[in-house]
């Protein structure tokens, strides 16, 4: 099996875990370290979004929210096209080591299959541009 | 995890390692659905060569055959094999290390 669904990584930062949740999970410190710029509704079912001084936006929506331990949110998986509904979920959880923080991101999902997908992956998929061209010309004839 | 995702991926991938096959579903993805003759026209391969690929390419799936009387056949593009393969590279591609080692460098700044 050679597909990852799982990506995990551990870091041991000199600072309090309200320093590193700080850091996550306002805009002033996703626009500091993730970002160049950020927004964010710090609560399950809000939103957040950063973006890149070269035009790349990343839209989340935040889904755990317990300070100062955990911080997860779902957001689209980069490289995928913009119209394909499937979501990775990330999820950094903050463990106090010392004077300092344990910190660890996992993010899942990269090899789940949506309900649909299976189905398209199969069967004829005639989607795409020559169905939105006929779209459009279907369009422009009823008009 | 389905273990489909990973078949299909593999048969993107293997269609992509040769040159050949290649050149053919760029064809396809720059211009649309196309006859083997149009095929033949426009790449360095002979006909036989692309109709042997276009069987292969068609038995995984990555293009489809339309309806139509032998030689006036045209082939399409399947995108949804070419999502599952992009899924697999969206993982290999994630950088956490980076925006990691960004954060560190930020906590120990401010």
């Amino acid at each position: 099996m050679g597909f990852p669904d799982r990506i995990e990584r551990t870091v041991e930062v000199a600072h309090a875990p309200s320093k590193v949740w700080a850091a996550l999970t306002t805009a002033e410190g996703l626009g500091a370290w993730f970002g160049n710029e950020a927004s964010i509704d710090l609560r399950p079912g809000g939103s957040a979004q950063m973006k890149w001084t070269e035009g790349h936006t990343a839209d989340m929506r935040v889904e755990r929210v317990e300070e100062p331990v955990a911080f997860g949110f779902t957001w689209h998986i980069y490289g995928l096209p913009e119209e394909d509904p499937r979501r990775t979920y990330v999820e950094f959880t903050l463990e106090p080591v010392g004077a300092g923080t344990r910190l660890t991101v996992v993010e899942t999902g990269f090899a789940q299959l949506p309900d649909d997908a299976f189905r398209t992956a199969h069967d004829g998929n005639t989607k795409g541009w020559a169905s939105e061209l006929g779209e459009l010309v279907a369009y422009l004839d009823a008009a | 995890m389905p273990p489909d995702i990973e078949a299909i991926a593999e048969q993107v991938f293997t269609a992509l390692a040769d040159p050949t096959r290649r050149a053919i579903l760029a064809a396809l993805a720059a211009g649309g659905p196309a006859t083997g003759t149009d095929l033949a026209d426009r790449l360095p391969i002979t006909r036989q060569a692309i109709a042997k690929h276009l069987a292969l390419l068609t038995e995984v799936g990555l293009v489809t055959a339309e309806p139509g009387e032998r030689r006036r056949v045209r082939y399409r593009l399947r995108s949804a094999p070419m999502r599952m393969a992009q899924q697999f590279l969206a993982a290999l591609a994630r950088d956490w290390d980076g925006p990691l080692a960004a954060l560190t460098e930020h906590l120990d700044r401010s």
